[in-house]
């Protein structure tokens, strides 16, 4: 006899999700059946479960034949699987991109729900408008005010996340083959996008003050020559995901001139501009442009809650026109719920001491980041110091593929995001994206100690192998000893049997 | 029946395992068994003993899984399991004592020279490389001793990438073996109770040639089954993989992977104690070509370890 037990938990196995996990730290979750109960949606007993005939390895092979070209991603899925591996609940993971959704007050957040309940249930319930409801824009007109950005409430269309907006400008601008261009390395999330639009994407170095905007100036040159023009320029100009690096004020200047110049459009995407922790802000292309040529796109989900899904586009009129109908197309509206959410959550006029209070959390996270990495990782390493965002990218000796190195590392419990995810052409593999905004300070200077190690082991391996100059990795002794003169590491349960791994 | 199905667990082979499992439960429950499914973690005993199984399935890969360990606990446990006992699994689990299995059993396998990470810091073994180029030529294949899937196994085309492809392989593992490169077709032999089943042949896309871990990719790679060959290539190709079962001491089911070399001999690369079950897996597909559904080669397999159990049982001692 069947137990229908089996259904739910193997639902939750396929979504990859680790069934004893008490919180999440990776980069998939989802809502957690734990107990042994059935599920009152699961079919009735003595209804055998997921009856879905299984297809072969055949099948497969048939229908391998009908994918559209654009499903082909450049991750292999041995690397998808090892992701997915960092979802474990005793893997400390700087791999995630994630908020402290903790750190928002609960109260506060049943307060509005209740009065959402109380005073508009039904409206709140139902459609919405394809653009957004204009109390929520005005939201929007708050947080883009605070960044120097005055825009028309009709050039703005709220997006089901910052993720959709991407999705939109790239569905509306883009055919196959058309050239998109953006920062080498970019946020690893447009990499799929541009991909399923089958766009011709290059990328651009990048140094300290972000995108080499002379090679970008050089590369649109040679597409002019090859008589093609960029559909647009795609950039996040500030604390760059996955580097956290800035684009300089002057070459933000010379990217919006560049744009005037060639009658390309640039794609602004900021969702961490209000998180500074140092520095003076810099102006955003939308400002510097006045919105000819450059679409904007931001997000609540750094400033509030990624789980509202609610983002937003901001675009000229004409260009406009054709992204609400493909949003339209994909899904209607947004939810109108979590639009009333923020409108009320607006209304009480706290919402920036909120982002003052994450900017201090994440201030205080990306410090201990950068002191563990001062003093873990091995001098052939390199990082940024990012002013602000939520992660920060470290380059290894280019004979470390951050791949590989992950397998090792989760050997020790701790896991990050391999650079080559950044990347159409996987070109650099021997980099890393870090994530110092999901976890506590001295959880970060256990997972940087750790990681630090295995880089140790593989840089001192490869000058064994080459005979290079050996610099010798400090001592079990000396790492404690610095982490007793630095404190606060705790003792974090290790993984029960590593030992014996490591003999194997 | 009451059979607990074993998969997930910590090896880097997770994600497969469990989608073996999956499939391995609803084969079991449409035969009309009771599924339990475990997720071997710090609790895998105490489970074990609560749910106290009449059989266990193993669908663990890879390392913890795969290598004996929880063979060991499940034979203590009086369990009877499916998949080859605990001697089996240690020689399949390490290439280098596969290897010389094989090789001691008569059957071809590639020239090989292995190391652990102690011979390179403290014995000097860097200084050995060029010794081991000369003997083995380019290009060289990098292999984790210790991993069942194809990661960290690297191509060196020539003495430059040797380096890289080390410190990758030694991601894996804390021992390495380089092996001699065959060139010829990439073929895997299902061998279910010492019968072999119909051979699989891969053909990887040309651009994804060096690449193995994009080989096994829906749509990058085509397999084909059964392979076309020579009734004296399928013979010989046959005969290499049911020996190499017996001689690792495999029991119920595993998957023996090799190369045909351009002379026309094959050439065994490593066994396989616990094949993938997936749905894209290679050994339910020869299977397939055999005539043998999934729900009957589960069953088939699950039958095999019950008289496994039955026979050792049945032995004075």
């Amino acid at each position: 006899m069947n137990r229908p037990t089996t259904t739910h938990t193997r639902m939750t196995r396929l979504l990859a999700l680790p069934r004893t996990s008490a919180h999440f730290r990776g980069l998939v979750t989802g809502p957690e059946h734990t107990s042994g109960e059935p599920r009152a949606d699961g079919p009735p007993a003595g209804v055998p479960p997921h009856r879905r005939a299984h297809t072969s390895a055949r099948d497969l092979e048939r229908y391998g034949a009908l994918f559209a070209g654009r499903t082909r991603v450049m991750r292999s899925s041995a690397m998808r699987d090892l992701m997915a591996i960092t979802a474990r609940p005793e893997v400390i993971s700087l791999a995630g991109g994630l908020p402290d959704t903790a750190s928002f007050p609960p109260e506060t957040f049943a307060a509005q729900m209740t009065r959402i309940a109380q005073e508009s249930s039904a409206e709140a319930l139902q459609y919405g408008p394809t653009e957004g409801f204009e109390r929520t824009k005005e939201c929007i007109g708050e947080v883009m005010a605070a960044e120097g950005m005055y825009p028309d409430a009709d050039d703005i269309i709220v997006t089901t996340g910052g993720q959709q907006a991407i999705d939109l400008v790239t569905k509306t601008l883009v055919d196959p083959g058309d050239p998109v261009i953006c920062e080498a390395p970019t946020y690893p999330g447009a990499v799929p996008v541009f991909c399923s639009y089958e766009a011709d994407t290059h990328q651009v170095a990048m140094d300290d003050d972000g995108m080499r905007v002379d090679e970008l100036e050089a590369l649109l040159d040679r597409l002019a020559r090859d008589g093609r023009r960029p559909k647009f320029i795609y950039s996040v100009p500030s604390f760059q995901n996955p580097t956290g690096v800035t684009l300089s004020e002057e070459r933000r200047r010379r990217l919006v001139e560049l744009a005037r110049e060639r009658e390309v459009l640039v794609v602004e995407d900021n969702p961490y501009g209000l998180l500074r922790y140092e520095g003076e802000p810099r102006p955003p292309l939308y400002q510097l442009d006045g919105g000819d040529y450059v679409i904007y796109l931001g997000t609540f989900s750094k400033i509030l809650s990624p789980g509202i899904r609610l983002g937003w586009c901001v675009a000229p009129p004409p260009v406009m026109e054709k992204i609400v109908l493909g949003k339209q197309a994909a899904d209607l509206c947004t939810s109108t719920l979590t639009q009333y959410f923020v409108s009320e959550y607006f209304s009480e006029g706290r919402w920036r001491d909120y982002v003052d209070s994450l900017t201090t959390i994440y201030r205080e996270r990306r410090d201990a980041m950068l002191d563990a990495l001062d003093r873990h990782f091995p001098p052939q390493a390199e990082w940024s110091r990012p002013d602000g965002g939520l992660f920060l990218w470290a380059t290894l000796p280019p004979y470390i593929d951050t791949g590989d190195l992950l397998a090792k590392a989760l050997r020790d419990d701790v896991a990050f995001v391999p650079g080559v995810a950044a990347y159409v052409d996987a070109r650099d593999s021997s980099s890393m994206r870090l994530n110092f905004s999901a976890s506590p300070p001295d959880v970060i200077r256990e997972g940087i100690r750790r990681i630090g190690r295995v880089v140790w082991e593989q840089v001192a391996l490869y000058e064994t192998i080459t005979g290079e100059h050996r610099v010798a990795p400090p001592t079990e002794a000396e790492t404690s000893e610095m982490d007793a003169t630095g404190g606060e590491v705790l003792p974090l349960r290790r993984r029960e049997g590593s030992g014996d791994e490591a003999g194997r | 029946m009451r059979v607990a199905v074993l998969a997930g667990g910590r090896s880097l082979e997770r994600q497969v395992s469990l989608r073996s499992g999956a499939r391995v439960e609803d084969a079991l429950a449409s035969l009309g068994h009771d599924v339990v499914q475990i997720d071997p973690g710090g609790d895998l005993v105490r489970r074990l003993k609560e749910e106290r199984p009449d059989a266990a399935f193993v669908a663990l890969h890879g390392p913890g899984g795969e290598d004996g360990t929880v063979q060991e606990l499940l034979e203590i446990l009086g369990i009877p399991h499916t998949g080859p006992g605990v001697a089996a699994c240690v020689r399949c689990m390490d290439k280098v004592v596969a290897k010389h299995e094989i090789r001691q059993a008569g059957v071809a396998t590639p020239d090989w020279v292995a190391f652990n990470a102690t011979a390179f810091r403290e014995l000097g073994a860097a200084d050995a490389l060029e010794d081991i180029e000369g003997q083995l030529g380019f290009p060289l294949v990098v292999k984790p001793a210790a991993q069942g899937s194809s990661l960290g196994v690297k191509f060196a085309p020539s003495r430059d990438e040797v380096p890289e492809a080390l410190v990758a392989a030694f991601s894996y593992d804390d021992r390495v073996l380089f092996e001699r490169y065959v060139n010829g077709r990439e073929l895997a032999v299902g061998v279910l109770d010492t019968e072999p089943l119909p051979i699989v042949e891969a053909i990887p896309k040309q651009e994804d040639f060096f690449n193995f871990e994009a080989r096994y990719e829906i749509g990058r790679t085509t397999y084909v089954c059964p392979a076309e060959l020579s009734g004296e290539e399928t013979g010989a190709v046959q005969d290499a993989a049911r020996r190499t079962y017996e001689a690792l001491g495999c029991s119920g089911f595993a998957r023996v992977d090799l190369m045909l070399g351009e002379d026309g001999a094959p050439q065994v690369l490593e066994v396989n104690a616990i094949p993938g079950l997936t749905d894209t897996s290679l050994f339910p597909q020869a299977a397939e070509a055999a005539g043998l559904s999934f729900e009957e080669l589960v069953a088939r397999i699950l039958e095999l370890a019950l008289a496994r159990s039955r026979e050792s049982a049945a032995l004075p001692g």
